[in-house]
């Protein structure tokens, strides 16, 4: 406190003097107060300074106090190690589909006969609502193979095989078909079927993940 | 409604606590001596049933959150165990499972009553506004709740919901991976809706305290709605309806009991009581018959991201109608052409609730079929849910707007006793000038 431990001298001066002066920095609940922040003396700069960065460590407090109550929602540690997955192709008939579950959902192989490869090959400058050639959705060449994962891009129904008018999937909750290469021909989805990252480790084995 | 307290306390005691927690004298003018206007019908009487609907759910609810577990693994077991061998079980269940239908049938009835006497017009907005926020939290608290059971209508229930927010650009996919706590619906997503589900109820309790402090500042509404001008207008609470509310709640409750005694699987779906399976999704995905009407919105719009947002959009107008409706005159009794446009909005409703539940291409009628308009035949629920759902939003983003400045309504009682008292029963010469203070 400025002025504490100054020697007054005379009689003690009425507080209303002290305050006219600047001398004393006083509480505002003091009784009779009159605070004036731009009275003679006072810096009004300090005092907003004080505001502003107490509301702002206030902010910041708050901030970082909300943050871990949302963070704690994300996927923990565990749940993000989710160990990948490895398949052997060779238990999938030609025109069979295998429904593995991968990181809590349905992973599809298929293996496409060429009649359905061709199928999906011509359409490949249809009208395409999320356009991809098949090509892109195999690796090169093993065409046969479609990795996809299972849940419909609508709202994450999982479709059921060689279902739809494009003999491809069909998903039963609100009616999207999808083609033999698993893009979305019509209904309410956005976007293709995905396809999750995964290599061969041989002919027959693959990893997902 | 304001006005100074006619409680007395009787017993030292009373006064002892009167001068320390008027507590008492809260009871009594909330709920003995409140005048409340002497011509509400038997459509008022929801509001009670509601309140003892919520302590229903919360009791049984408190009750099977001591035998349900919240695994993936035990979920589904622990709910056949509270079905066959916990004391009463079965009951409990089946009157938690139930009482929410029951709850969701009074609060739409609650909700009609409102839109039929314009109860959500000035002074009331806040009072409304509040009635919707519980809707919504009742709206969560369900879906929630019907995921917990761990059936395939359960999880598959979730999967749809929860993508739903993924529609959303570029924030769709973090937000579905924040609410699942994982890259799927599983096990950390049911932990959290089982805490949710138990925290929710009580967020709705505290809303209802609210509601009912905003409902006491201007006082009911009433069929006529006519202010109340005087004393005259009002009878106290009590006994007039503590008697008729508690009337209605033993009818209710037969209704209730007819449910949970003799069909308490018929609103549910046989699909439940099969374990959920995340690689198999049912034949035919419906939600509960509440949500029905907004699902039927959902599927009406052939794009995801609009159908979400026609969805919520449908919830959202509710909370804006006090200031869509520009009539002044509250009671569609004095509103012809309101009223008629009124019952279309509910047979809309209905229609939508009936299309919810069906398979967006099948046809509505046998014959005919074929004739395809734009993406969809146009004899299919898909089309009939879009000529509802234009209806739905037209009435209040329209036709509301409009027919208050059009509009010229019948001639209005100009108290709540008059037409009480020129109504050829009550005619006799000296009859019934306050009926309330006789015997």
């Amino acid at each position: 406190m400025p002025g504490a431990g100054r020697k007054l001298k005379g009689p003690p001066a009425r507080r209303e003097d002290l305050y006219s002066k600047g001398s004393f920095k006083v509480a505002d609940t003091v009784v009779g107060a009159t605070p004036d922040p731009h009275a003679p003396g006072d810096d009004p700069s300090r005092r907003d300074f004080i505001h502003i960065a107490a509301g702002a460590a206030a902010v910041g407090a708050a901030v970082a106090i909300v943050w871990p109550l949302v963070d704690q929602m994300n996927p923990a540690g565990d749940t993000l190690a989710l160990a990948s997955i490895e398949f052997d192709l060779g238990k999938v008939e030609p025109g069979q589909q295998v429904v593995v579950k991968w990181r809590g959902k349905p992973l599809f192989v298929r293996n496409r006969t060429p009649d359905q490869i061709a199928a999906a090959v011509k359409d490949d400058h249809a009208q395409l609502r999320d356009p991809a050639t098949d090509e892109s959705r195999h690796k090169p060449g093993k065409a046969e193979w479609l990795i996809l994962v299972g849940t419909c891009t609508h709202l994450g129904c999982v479709p059921t095989v060689g279902g739809g008018d494009y003999g491809g999937w069909f998903c039963p909750c609100h009616g999207s078909h999808y083609d033999t290469s698993g893009r979305i021909r019509k209904g309410p989805a956005p976007k293709n079927l995905v396809v999750p990252d995964y290599a061969f480790l041989s002919d027959t084995k693959i990893k997902v993940g | 409604m304001s006005g100074h307290s006619t409680y007395e306390p009787k017993t030292g005691i009373e006064r002892w606590l009167d001068t320390r927690l008027p507590i008492v004298r809260f009871a009594h003018d909330t709920a003995l001596s409140f005048p409340t206007p002497k011509n509400l019908n038997y459509w008022w009487t929801f509001g009670g049933i509601l309140a003892l609907m919520l302590g229903i759910q919360l009791v049984t609810g408190i009750v099977l959150a001591m035998h349900y577990v919240p695994h993936v693994d035990y979920a589904f077991a622990s709910v056949e165990r509270i079905m066959r061998d916990v004391n009463y079980g079965w009951l409990i269940r089946y009157m938690h499972a139930n009482g929410a239908s029951m709850f969701f049938l009074a609060v739409y009835i609650h909700m009609i009553r409102n839109l039929y006497y314009g109860s959500y017009k000035a002074p009331r907005e806040v009072l409304w506004i509040l009635g919707c926020l519980i809707y919504l939290a009742m709206m969560a608290t369900a879906f929630i709740g019907y995921v917990l059971p761990w059936g395939q209508m359960s999880f598959h229930g979730a999967v749809v919901i929860t993508n739903l927010f993924g529609a959303l650009p570029i924030i769709g996919a973090p937000i579905t991976t924040w609410l699942w706590g994982g890259f799927a619906v599983d096990n950390p997503t049911l932990n959290r809706f089982f805490s949710l589900h138990y925290l929710l109820p009580f967020v709705i309790a505290g809303l209802v305290v609210l509601h009912i402090w905003a409902l006491h500042v201007p006082g009911n509404n009433n069929p006529t709605g006519v202010n109340v001008k005087s004393e005259n207008d009002t009878v106290p609470f009590h006994p007039y309806y503590t008697v008729k509310d508690g009337f209605a709640i033993a009818v209710f409750l037969l209704l209730y009991a007819s449910f949970v005694f003799y069909n308490p699987n018929v609103l549910g779906h046989a699909d439940n009581y099969i374990p959920a399976n995340p690689l198999v999704t049912p034949a035919h995905i419906v939600p509960e018959w509440y949500f029905l009407p907004f699902y039927a919105i959902l599927r009406a719009v052939p794009d995801k991201l609009g159908g979400v947002l026609l969805m919520f959009g449908a919830i959202a107008t509710l909370f804006v109608l006090p200031w869509l409706d520009t009539s002044k005159v509250r009671s569609m009794r004095y509103r012809p052409q309101a009223k008629l446009y009124f019952w279309i909005f509910i047979l809309a409703a209905l229609v939508l609730g009936y299309c919810g539940g069906q398979l967006p291409d099948d046809p509505v009628i046998a014959q005919p079929s074929g004739l395809l308009l734009l993406d969809a035949d146009i004899n299919s629920f898909v089309w009939l849910s879009r000529v509802a759902t234009l209806y739905f939003f037209a009435y209040f983003w329209i036709i509301l707007p409009v027919l208050g400045l059009t509009e010229k309504p019948l001639p209005m009682p100009d108290s709540i006793s008059e037409p009480v008292l020129s109504h050829p029963a009550t005619t006799p010469v000296g009859a019934a000038a306050s009926p309330e203070k006789r015997g």
